[in-house]
C-alpha cells in the first residue's frame, strides 16, 4: 500500500521512466559505447596478427616507454604540489585564500595548445630563455624536458583538486588531537593524515595519470613530433593515422583506451572504498548539533 | 572565522603555501604572466589587426558555436542521464554509472579518430547517415559538434548528479499533497533547484570545448573559414614560425577562458550560498535553544 | 596542577572572542565554563589547550608561564567535542598514539604501552573494544575512549570540550557520574565546557559562568544558582520571574501598572525571583501580590502554575502536596508571595535594597 502511494506521489509513470531511461541509454551508447567498441574493431579489423606486429614495432615501443616515464617523472611532483596546496588551504585561513584556489584551477580553463606555447615562448628558440639556453645546449623544446613541463602544467590541478574538499570535509581535529597528544608535525603527518586521505590521494594519482600519460594538446605543441624520440603514444597515433595506417593507429589506441579502461575500474574501486567508509562513519555517528 | 593572531597549533602552514605558491608561480602565474606581456610588445592596432582578422573571426564563430551547441545537447542529455542514474533501477546501472567517466579517461587522440572513423561516409555511423539523410557529419562543423558532445558528457552528468542525490523526497512528496501534478513538480520544484548545477555544468562543459584541440583536430577537416577552430589556428601559427600571431590569439583565448573560469566560480559560489543560507536559518533554533 | 589565566583578550577579526578575562583553577578541581554559545567559553578552553593563541595577557601552568608554549609540550589531555578519534587506528592504536609518538628516549617499550592501553581502556570500562574501529561504536563509547586517549600519556591538565553534548539525556546522565568518578581518582585540574546548566551544576566543583567575552560569575553550583551575581547569571541558570520596580529611598517598590503608562517609562531596576521561591496564597495578605491563576501543568515531582497580574505572567512552581493543599484551579485569584528576592540596577546587584510589594491587593 504504502510503497504504491509512493510511487503515484512521488515518481514518474512507467511510460515516462522507460522514454528516459531509453534516451539515456542510447545517448550513452551512441557517444561512448560505439567509440570505445570501434577502438578495438579498427585495431583487430585485419587480424591478431597485423595487432600485434603493429604494437611491436619500435617506434611504438618506444612511443609506449616514453608516456609512462612521463607520467611517471610528473606525479610525484603533482602529488607533492597537491599535498602541499590542500594542507595550505584546508587546514589555515588566511588572505587570499580564494584567489590562490582560483589559480590552481587555471591550467583546467586553459587550452592545452595555449598551455605548450606558453612554454614556447619561454624556452623556444626566441623565448625568454631561448638564447641562453642554445648557449648552453639545453633542449627543452622539442625535447623531453618541454613535454615533462606541458604535462606538469596540464595535470597540476588534479590531485589537489581531489584532497582540498577532502580535507576540508574531514576537519582539523584529529590532527589537532595529534598534536596535543604530543604529535611532531612528520609524526602527526605519517600516522594521521595520510591514512586518513590515502583513497582520496590515490583517486587523484588515477585521474592525473589517465591524463598525463592522454595529454595531446600541449605536448603536441612542445613535442615537434620526432618519431622513436619525442613521440608519445598518443602523438604516435595521431602521425600513424594521418600516414593512413588505420591498423597501426588503432592499435596504439587500443593500448590507451585499454588504460582509460583501467582507469575506470580502479577509480570506481577506489570510489567504493572511500564510499564504504564514509557509509560507515555517518552510519555510525549519530547526529550531532553543530552550534557552538 | 579569521584567525588573526598568527599562533598556529598544527604545523607546515609556511611550508606548505610557499612550496604551493612557488610551484603554482614557476609553472603556470609566469608563463601566463610571460604569454601577456609578450602580446604587449605588439602595437593595439596590429594586435587588434591579427585578433579580427577574417580567418580568426571565422575560426571563433566556429569554436564557440559548435561548443555552444554542444554543450547545449550536452545539458539536454545529461540531465536525463543524471536523472536515470539516480532515480530509476535498471541492469547495467552501475557499469553506464562508471562508463560516464570515459571521456575523461580515454585520451582525446584516441577519441578523434575513433570517432572521425564511425562518421566517416565509410564508417558505421556516416555511411548510414550519408546514405539514408544524405548528412555529412566528418569534416565538417557537425563533426566538430560530435567531438564535443563526447568530452564533454560527464561535466554535466558529474555535476548534476549529486544534487538529484540530495534532494529530499520529502519536498516532492510535500509538492504533490498540495496538489502538484508530477510535470508542475518538477518545473516547479526540483528544477529550480538543479539549475545552478546545471548551468554549473554546462559552463564547464562548453570551457572545455572552447579550448578543445586533440579529439576535434581530426574529424574536423580544418577547412580555413570553415571547419579550423581556434587552437588549430594557433598551432598553424606557430608552424609557421609566426610566434605573435600565435600569442595574440592565445591571449584571446586566455581572457575568454577567465571569463569562463569567473563565470564558473561565481556560479558555484551562488549555488553553495543559497544552501548555506539554508541551513543558517535552520540553525537558528538551535542556538536559541542552548541559550 | 593549577592554571592561571590572567587579562587574556583574544579577537578573531572585529568580533572580540575574550575580553580581558582572568581565572584561577587550583589543582584537584573540576571546572565547568558554562556559557551560550559564542560566549567564548570553547576559546578559552583552546587557549588553555594551546591551540590558539592569544592576543593579550597570559596562562600559566603551576606558576610558570605557559603563554608560548605549544600544545605539544604542554602535557594537557583534551577531549573533543566530536571527538576527533582517528578513524582508521583501532581503540587500541588510538589511546597508544599518544606513547607511540613521544621522542625515543622517552618511549616506553611495546609491553608497557600494551599494558597502559589495557589499564587505560580498563579504566573507562571498555577494554573489550580493543580491537574495534572508532565507526563501529556508539556515541557514548566513543567518549569514553577519546577520554583513555587523553588519559594515557597521564596530562597534568584534562579539558572537555562539550563532552556530553553529543549523546542521549541518558548515557549523558550516566557519564557525568562517572567523569566526577574518574576525575576525583586523578586528582588534576579539570576544566569542561558546556552549555547546559544542568550539567554544570550536577558535575562541577565551581561554575564559570560566560556571556559575551565576558566571566559573569564564579561560584560553586550552590552559589551561582541561589546568588547569581548579574540578571544574566538568574536568566541563564535556571527559570527566574522578573518584577519591574520603582527605588523608593531603600525601597524597590514594585511597580504598579497603574503608574506605568508604556514599558519604556519604567525603570532598569529589576527584582528576580526563582518559581520555587513564591509562595501562592488564597487569601488576601500584606507584602502579596494578587493575581489570577492561568494554567496548571503538573511536571514530574512539581507543579506549575501561571498567574498573571497586571497583564504579566508568572511562573511558580509548587510541590504536589502544597498544590494538593491549595487546591486552586485555573480562573481563581491568588495571592503571590515571592522570598530570596534580588534586585538588580543594571548589571550591578542592590545589596541592601528591601524588597517592596506595595502591601496587598
Amino acid at each position: 500500500m504504502s510503497s504504491s502511494v509512493h510511487a503515484r506521489v512521488s515518481g514518474e509513470s512507467l511510460a515516462v521512466r522507460y522514454t528516459l531511461t531509453a534516451l539515456a541509454l542510447a545517448f550513452m551508447f551512441l557517444f561512448l559505447g560505439l567509440p570505445l567498441l570501434a577502438v578495438f574493431a579498427e585495431a583487430f579489423r585485419q587480424g591478431l596478427g597485423p595487432y600485434w606486429t603493429a604494437l611491436v614495432e619500435p617506434d611504438t615501443r618506444h612511443a609506449i616507454m616514453l608516456t609512462v616515464l612521463i607520467a611517471v617523472v610528473v606525479l610525484p611532483f603533482n602529488i607533492f604540489f597537491g599535498l602541499a596546496a590542500a594542507w595550505a588551504v584546508a587546514r589555515f585561513e588566511f588572505r587570499g585564500k580564494s584567489l590562490l584556489l582560483t589559480f590552481i584551477d587555471l591550467p583546467f580553463a586553459v587550452s592545452p595548445v595555449v598551455a605548450g606555447l606558453l612554454f614556447i615562448l619561454i624556452f623556444g628558440r626566441n623565448g625568454w630563455l631561448g638564447p641562453w639556453l642554445q648557449a648552453h645546449d639545453i633542449k627543452i623544446i622539442f625535447a623531453m624536458p618541454g613535454m615533462i613541463i606541458a604535462t606538469l602544467f596540464i595535470t597540476l590541478p588534479y590531485i589537489a583538486r581531489e584532497l582540498i574538499p577532502l580535507m576540508q570535509s574531514q576537519g582539523k581535529d584529529e590532527e589537532e588531537a595529534a598534536v596535543s597528544l604530543g604529535a611532531t608535525g612528520l609524526q602527526m603527518l605519517w600516522r594521521v593524515t595520510l591514512p586518513n586521505i590515502k583513497w582520496g590521494l590515490l583517486y587523484g594519482v588515477i585521474l592525473a595519470n589517465a591524463r598525463a600519460m592522454g595529454e595531446f594538446g600541449a605536448v603536441s605543441v612542445v613535442s615537434g613530433h620526432i618519431r622513436g624520440e619525442t613521440n608519445t603514444l598518443p602523438l604516435h597515433v595521431e602521425i600513424l593515422y594521418n600516414e593512413y595506417n588505420s591498423v597501426g593507429a588503432f592499435a596504439a589506441a587500443s593500448v590507451l583506451a585499454l588504460l582509460a579502461l583501467v582507469t575506470l575500474v580502479a577509480k570506481t574501486v577506489v570510489e567504493w572504498r572511500m564510499n564504504k567508509e564514509t557509509a560507515m562513519l555517518d552510519a555510525a555517528l549519530p547526529m550531532e548539533s553543530t552550534s557552538a | 572565522m579569521n584567525r588573526s593572531s598568527p599562533h598556529r597549533v598544527l604545523p607546515g602552514f609556511g611550508l606548505s603555501l610557499g612550496y604551493a605558491l612557488v610551484y603554482l608561480s614557476l609553472l603556470v602565474l609566469i608563463p601566463l604572466g610571460g604569454l601577456i606581456a609578450r602580446s604587449m610588445s605588439l602595437s593595439w592596432a596590429d594586435f587588434w589587426h591579427i585578433a579580427t582578422s577574417d580567418r580568426a573571426l571565422a575560426a571563433y564563430r566556429i569554436t564557440f558555436g559548435c561548443s555552444l551547441l554542444a554543450a547545449l545537447i550536452n545539458a539536454v542529455f545529461g540531465l536525463i542521464v543524471a536523472w536515470v542514474l539516480v532515480r530509476y533501477d535498471f541492469f547495467g546501472k552501475r557499469f553506464i554509472d562508471a562508463a560516464v567517466d570515459l571521456p575523461f579517461a580515454l585520451p582525446t587522440a584516441v577519441a578523434g579518430i575513433t570517432l572521425t572513423t564511425l562518421y566517416a561516409n565509410t564508417g558505421w555511423i556516416g555511411s548510414w547517415l550519408e546514405g539514408a539523410l544524405g548528412f555529412k557529419v566528418a569534416f565538417t562543423p557537425a563533426g566538430i559538434v560530435v567531438a564535443l558532445i563526447f568530452i564533454g558528457i560527464p561535466f554535466v552528468v558529474r555535476t548534476v548528479q549529486p544534487v538529484i542525490e540530495d534532494i529530499e523526497s520529502e519536498v516532492e512528496e510535500a509538492a504533490a499533497t498540495l496538489g502538484a501534478t508530477r510535470l508542475q513538480t518538477f518545473v516547479r520544484v526540483l528544477f529550480p533547484a538543479l539549475f545552478p548545477a546545471l548551468l554549473t555544468g554546462f559552463t564547464l562543459a562548453f570551457s572545455r570545448a572552447v579550448g578543445e584541440y586533440g579529439s576535434v583536430v581530426f574529424i574536423a577537416g580544418n577547412m580555413p573559414m570553415v571547419s579550423e577552430i581556434t587552437p588549430l589556428l594557433i598551432i598553424g601559427k606557430l608552424e609557421q614560425y609566426d610566434v605573435a600571431g600565435a600569442t595574440v590569439l592565445a591571449v584571446v583565448m586566455l581572457v575568454i577562458s577567465f571569463v569562463l573560469l569567473l563565470a564558473i566560480n561565481t556560479l558555484q559560489w551562488w549555488a553553495a550560498n543559497r544552501h548555506i543560507a539554508n541551513r543558517d536559518e535552520a540553525a537558528e533554533p538551535l542556538v536559541g535553544e542552548a541559550a | 596542577m593549577s592554571i592561571e589565566i590572567r587579562n587574556i583578550t583574544k579577537r578573531f577579526g572585529n568580533f572580540v572572542a575574550l575580553d580581558n578575562v582572568s581565572l584561577d583553577i587550583p589543582t584537584g578541581e573540576l571546572v565547568a565554563l558554562l556559557g551560550p554559545s559564542g560566549c567564548g567559553k570553547t576559546t578559552l578552553l583552546r587557549i588553555i589547550a594551546g591551540m590558539e593563541g592569544v592576543d593579550e595577557g597570559q596562562i600559566l601552568f603551576a606558576g610558570e608561564p605557559t603563554t608560548h608554549v605549544h600544545t605539544r609540550e604542554r602535557k594537557v589531555g583534551f577531549v573533543f567535542q566530536h571527538y576527533a578519534l582517528f578513524r582508521h587506528m583501532s581503540v587500541f592504536e588510538n589511546v597508544a598514539f599518544g606513547l607511540r609518538v613521544k621522542p625515543r628516549n622517552e618511549r616506553p617499550g611495546e609491553a608497557q604501552i600494551r599494558k597502559r592501553v589495557m589499564d587505560m581502556l580498563k579504566l573507562v570500562q571498555l577494554d573489550w573494544l580493543a580491537e574495534r574501529y572508532p565507526s563501529q561504536l556508539s556515541g557514548g563509547q566513543r567518549q569514553r575512549i577519546a577520554l583513555a586517549r587523553a588519559l594515557a600519556v597521564e596530562p597534568k591538565v584534562l579539558l572537555l570540550d562539550e563532552p556530553f553534548g553529543a549523546l542521549d539525556t541518558q548515557v549523558r546522565k550516566e557519564l557525568r557520574r562517572w567523569l566526577r568518578r574518574l576525575h576525583d581518582e586523578m586528582h588534576i585540574a579539570s576544566v569542561f565546557v558546556t552549555h547546559d546548566q544542568e550539567e554544570a551544576l550536577e558535575v562541577a566543583d565551581r561554575v564559570v559562568v560566560m556571556n559575551k567575552g565576558h566571566v559573569e560569575q564564579v561560584g560553586t553550583p550552590d552559589e551561582v544558582y541561589t546568588a547569581p551575581a548579574s540578571p544574566f547569571v538568574y536568566r541563564f541558570l535556571g527559570n527566574v520571574n522578573v518584577f519591574h520596580t520603582r527605588l523608593r529611598g531603600a525601597w524597590a517598590e514594585v511597580d504598579r501598572a497603574e503608574n506605568t503608562e508604556t514599558a519604556a517609562s519604567r525603570s532598569d531596576t529589576l527584582a528576580f525571583v526563582r518559581p520555587h521561591d513564591i509562595e501562592i496564597l488564597r487569601n488576601a495578605a500584606d507584602h502579596a501580590l494578587s493575581g489570577r491563576v492561568l494554567h496548571i501543568q503538573a511536571i514530574g515531582p512539581l507543579v506549575r502554575v501561571e498567574v498573571e497580574h497586571q497583564h504579566e505572567i508568572f511562573e511558580i512552581e509548587l510541590t504536589r502536596e502544597r498544590h494538593a493543599e491549595l487546591a486552586i484551579a485555573s480562573g481563581d485569584t491568588v495571592w503571590l508571595r515571592p522570598r530570596n528576592v534580588r534586585v538588580f540596577q543594571g548589571n550591578s546587584l542592590l545589596d541592601d535594597q528591601t524588597f517592596d510589594l506595595g502591601g496587598g491587593i
